[in-house]
């Protein structure tokens, strides 16, 4: 399977990613030990920015796979297809990254199904290996190639929950909103904003990050931050624009809104 | 002829004025006192026409035999309410008052006479006061009683009472309001006089509770939720808030302020007049207490004279609203228009002291750069302030310190006097600031807020009973808190019985086992035969290509899938435990509670077989006061020895008040984690209790009840083991109800049109 471009994978060009902790040794470390790393952290954080941001900075091509309830095994590993001189297999997104050395990088992997999710088990412990036991073949894993997979526990659900078995095969990194300034001073980045507005933008959020579990099952994101700077940017009214990316998108609960609301108001005068 | 010979005893009226007087056809003496100034009011207040009608208006109230009062009233009351409203108002009154004084309710008529000033002050529209005259006419004829059902002979006993509290009723609500809040007392009391005086007086708990709900503004009680939210979000600060009454005593000054046990603020906020809604006035209230619990610390309230501590609490008060506009500054204009707004020259009495007064204005001060005041000790300690704010976060301490010294530079001797000049000083969503002080030694100084309590409570074993409404038919509303629910653990005797119940119905339960193992959750599921799918099924794709390549038509369907297939349903199945069951029905053997028990226990088992998550309780009544709701089995229990022993137990009594029961069975149903929700309810007759005489209530309650499980994604499906059921039923539940009317095959019904209902 040589005709896969692994140019098309490959990041051009810097992600911004704003360095918090020691996350970038961390990770480069494990990457030279190609152990699998698990991303955990409330949405929009920036783990899939980050896990860009290492793929560009190690040269790796990137394989990003969305999860979801409907995928099944298949999707990952590949399938037999039909043409017109018979069957046909084309490879998931998995095989194609175990061979080229790409770093795979299953996001939200808890909305897969736990069924799914155990066919990544061979690859993630001292085997390295994917078993095609439909094609009758066993894929060596390139040795560049590293499983990374995110993670957000804030889902309270019984049911999304990975399996242990899964969970043990990962080394794990915790991501969380960056703290006031350093979130200040990604959304003026992101969005080139001033930072006065920067500032009151992420003042709303920790508003709502306060009322995390009250009504909310998530604050508000770095990237919806992000995003009401930017339609601030586009010359919306401030108040208007906090309304458009802060509030509606994330509740529908009267009394959370009016409170959101009522924030805004007194930070935006 | 006598009446002309009474007129020539007033000599004081002057000429123009005799014939007017002769116009009022009424002898009193007493008229004559007043007569000159009433009818000067009257005549230039109102038209020609209007002092004639005025006239003849009095003239029949005297004519009606109850004295001098109620005449001298409406001499008094009518020009400034005709003027207000529309001289067509005046004939109104005085017909009224003739139609009154048909009936036995004679004497509301005095009361009723007083109300009218504030009436109209408040309605301030004649059509406002005509729907105010038609509502108490009206609940004068409805409560008006009559022995023998022909002549009304007996007065409104509750009509005197409203009129008395009518001023402050007026005050409360909106003449919508107050016509709700009457008809639910003609309603609910018409039959018991007392009763209904309590009503209309204002002393029964509901009375207070309807009126609380017809009250204009924003209610605590609306917007609970929100403020907590509020606090959350904002401040970070999670407290307990709690309502204090502001109705009743107008004039007490009530403040909110904060302790241990929580923040006490109004039940009710009106807009403000300066346009500010209750809500953000709720708001502000809020922000200013939850600044002082994030950056007032105590101090010692001994060192200080009550005038220090009152210019300490307003700078403090200054202070911390100050960082708080730092973090969000939209607070600023909030409290501002909330402000009152000092004039420099409006206290100038010298008989009252003015420290209330210099304090506010420098609280104002403080807060409106654009103050205008010019008092040269004023600007230097709002300068003093200011700088000091520049430094930081600054302290109480250091506060307290500029505080005395404005209270040195700025005494009077008039400070000392008794009285204190309040107007236009009182910062309304301040608190009483009792959190800043210590007090060391215990003295007369120091406010006892609460006296304290040595009074040990009892522990009560029970649970505390929950409130629940009641849907009341007749006016579309809801009555608050009508009924007092306790739950608690059904008592249990002897295991065994249950296990050899089973025992008895062994067949049925074989069969039933076959229903149950096909029903069991399969949980991953091949669908073959399908065009679109996540994978290929190569057998039949072969099989198409062979079709395919032999020149015949392929069969597209090449794929499969996978689906779950999963049962994911919490059931409460709710006993009727009323008097009633414990019959035994014609031609059966068993009282209807044993047969209810067996098929309970049956279901019982066929669910816990099944694994899905199975509730059990049992309701019954005794006045709205006492409806008992008592578990057999949680959701988290297993059907095990205990759960079977409270089954052995189950005893029966008294009514059925269905409607709170299905509330709190759905209560427990809304929090389960399911995606099907399903109410049983296992019922031997119609809603009932003996403190209901309307046989509708119960079953519109039923239905409203049932309607608002609905609305929670709960299924409700009764079964119905009353042979007259049709009759009501599918008022209350539709078309979700089964009727079994041979009774002895309820074990056999009952877990079949489970798994029918779930399959």
């Amino acid at each position: 399977m040589s005709e896969v471009d692994i140019e098309q994978y490959k990041i051009n060009h810097e992600p911004f990613y704003h360095v918090q902790e020691d996350e970038i040794n961390e990770y480069q470390a494990a990457y030279n030990a190609r152990l699998p790393v698990m991303v955990k952290g409330p949405t929009g954080c920036g783990k899939s920015r980050f896990i860009e941001h290492m793929a560009w900075k190690l040269d790796r091509p990137l394989i990003t796979v969305a999860c979801n309830e409907d995928m099944t095994a298949s999707d990952l590993v590949g399938r037999y297809l039909l043409d017109a001189n018979g069957t046909r297999w084309v490879d998931g997104p998995l095989t194609v990254a175990a061979r080229i050395g790409a770093i795979c990088y299953l996001d939200e992997i808890v909305e897969a199904r736990q069924d799914t999710t155990v066919v990544i088990h061979p690859l993630t412990d001292h085997r390295r290996e994917l078993p095609l036991d439909k094609k009758g073949e066993t894929v060596h894993a390139h040795k560049d190639f590293q499983l990374v997979i995110s993670y957000n526990p804030g889902y309270q659900s019984l049911m999304k929950e990975l399996k242990q078995s899964t969970k043990q095969r990962f080394v794990a990194m915790d991501f969380d909103y960056a703290p006031t300034k350093v979130e200040q001073g990604i959304v003026e980045r992101e969005a080139t904003i001033d930072a006065d507005t920067a500032k009151k933008l992420v003042q709303i959020g920790k508003v709502a990050r306060n009322l995390k579990g009250h009504g909310l099952d998530e604050g508000i994101s770095t990237r919806l931050l992000v995003y009401a700077a930017s339609l601030i940017n586009q010359g919306i009214k401030p108040t208007s624009a906090c309304r458009m990316a802060l509030v509606r998108p994330i509740t529908d609960d009267a009394d959370i809104r009016q409170t959101l609301e009522h924030a805004i108001d007194t930070i935006f005068v | 002829m006598r009446l002309i010979a009474d007129m020539t005893t007033t000599k004081e009226l002057p000429d123009e004025l005799i014939t007017l007087r002769t116009q009022l056809k009424c002898s009193f003496e007493q008229i004559d006192d007043v007569f000159e100034d009433c009818i000067r009011d009257a005549q230039h207040r109102l038209s020609k026409q209007g002092v004639k009608d005025y006239l003849s208006g009095a003239s029949l109230i005297c004519m009606i035999g109850r004295g001098v009062e109620p005449v001298l009233q409406f001499l008094e009351v009518i020009p400034e309410m005709a003027d207000r409203v529309g001289e067509e108002v005046i004939s109104l009154i005085s017909q009224g008052v003739w139609e009154v004084s048909r009936t036995p309710n004679g004497v509301s008529i005095p009361p009723f006479m007083a109300t009218l000033g504030e009436a109209a002050r408040r309605l301030g529209s004649l059509e406002l006061i005509k729907q105010y005259l038609d509502i108490l006419f009206d609940m004068m004829e409805r409560t008006t009683g009559s022995i023998h059902g022909h002549h009304t002979t007996l007065p409104s006993p509750g009509l005197p009472h409203l009129l008395a509290q009518m001023p402050y009723l007026l005050s409360q609500v909106s003449i919508e309001g107050l016509q709700n809040w009457i008809d639910y007392g003609i309603r609910n009391y018409n039959d018991h006089p007392e009763r209904q005086i309590d009503y209309f007086t204002l002393k029964s708990a509901d009375s207070r509770a309807m009126l609380q709900r017809e009250r204009h503004g924003t209610l605590f009680a609306d917007n609970e939720r929100n403020l907590s939210l509020y606090l959350q979000a904002l401040w970070q600060d999670k407290e307990y808030l709690a309502p204090y009454s502001t109705a009743k005593d107008e004039n007490r000054l009530q403040q909110p302020y904060y302790d241990k046990v929580g923040i006490r603020i109004p039940d009710v906020f009106d807009d403000s007049d300066t346009g500010i809604k209750g809500i953000d006035r709720y708001r502000a209230m809020l922000a200013h207490m939850a600044a002082h619990r994030r950056w007032s610390t105590k101090i010692i309230a001994d060192n200080y004279s009550p005038f220090q501590r009152i210019a300490i609490e307003c700078l403090e008060d200054s202070r911390v609203e100050y960082l708080a506009t730092l973090e969000y500054p939209g607070l600023h204009k909030l409290w501002l228009a909330l402000h009152p707004i000092p004039d420099e020259e409006e206290c100038t009495k010298t008989d009252a002291s003015c420290i209330r007064h210099r304090l506010a204005m420098l609280s104002y001060a403080i807060k409106n750069p654009q103050h205008g005041y010019k008092n040269k000790d004023l600007l230097e300690f709002v300068q003093r302030f200011h700088d000091l704010m520049l430094t930081g976060e600054s302290s109480t301490q250091e506060v307290a310190k500029i505080a005395i010294s404005y209270i040195a530079r700025t005494r009077r001797q008039e400070d000392q006097a008794a009285t204190i000049y309040f107007e236009n000083t009182e910062v309304e969503y301040r608190d009483d600031n009792r959190h800043l002080w210590v007090f060391i030694e215990e003295g007369d100084e120091e406010e006892q807020f609460e006296a304290p309590e040595d009074k040990e409570f009892e522990e009560v074993d029970s649970l505390p009973p929950r409130h629940y409404p009641e849907w009341d038919y007749n006016t579309k509303t809801y009555r608050p808190d009508w009924v007092s629910l306790y739950e608690g653990l059904h008592p249990s005797s002897n295991a065994n019985d249950i296990d050899s119940i089973l025992a008895k119905h062994s067949a049925l339960s074989k069969r039933l086992m076959q229903v149950l193992d096909l029903l069991k959750p399969q949980n991953f599921v091949r669908v073959r035969y399908q065009e679109e799918g996540s994978e290929l099924d190569l057998d039949v794709a072969i099989r198409s290509l062979i079709d395919f390549k032999s020149g015949s038509t392929p069969d597209p369907r090449i794929n499969m899938r996978h689906k779950h297939d999963s049962r994911d349903i919490a059931v409460t199945l709710l006993i009727d435990l009323s008097a009633s069951v414990n019959e035994v029905p014609e031609g059966c053997e068993q009282s209807i509670l044993d047969i209810s028990r067996e098929a309970v226990s049956l279901l019982a088992w066929a669910i816990d077989r099944l694994g899905d998550p199975l509730s059990i309780a049992a309701f019954f009544s005794n006045t709205r006061h006492d409806v008992r709701y008592l578990h057999l089995k949680g959701f988290s229990e297993r059907w095990n020895d205990e759960v079977k022993a409270r089954l052995a137990k189950m005893e029966a009594g008294f009514s059925t008040r269905m409607g709170a029961a299905i509330r709190h069975a759905g209560h427990f149903l809304s929090n389960q984690k399911a995606d099907k929700k399903l109410l049983l309810i296992l019922t031997d007759g119609e809603p009932a209790d003996i403190d209901v005489n309307d046989d509708k209530l119960l079953i519109k309650d039923a239905y409203k009840a049932v309607s608002e499980l609905d609305q929670k994604n709960i299924y409700s499906h009764c079964i119905s083991l009353d042979p007259k059921a049709d009759e009501y039923v599918s008022d209350i539940f539709a078309n979700n109800y089964t009727v079994i009317d041979n009774i002895e095959r309820l074990p056999e019904r009952l877990p079949q049109l489970f798994l029918s209902l779930t399959k």
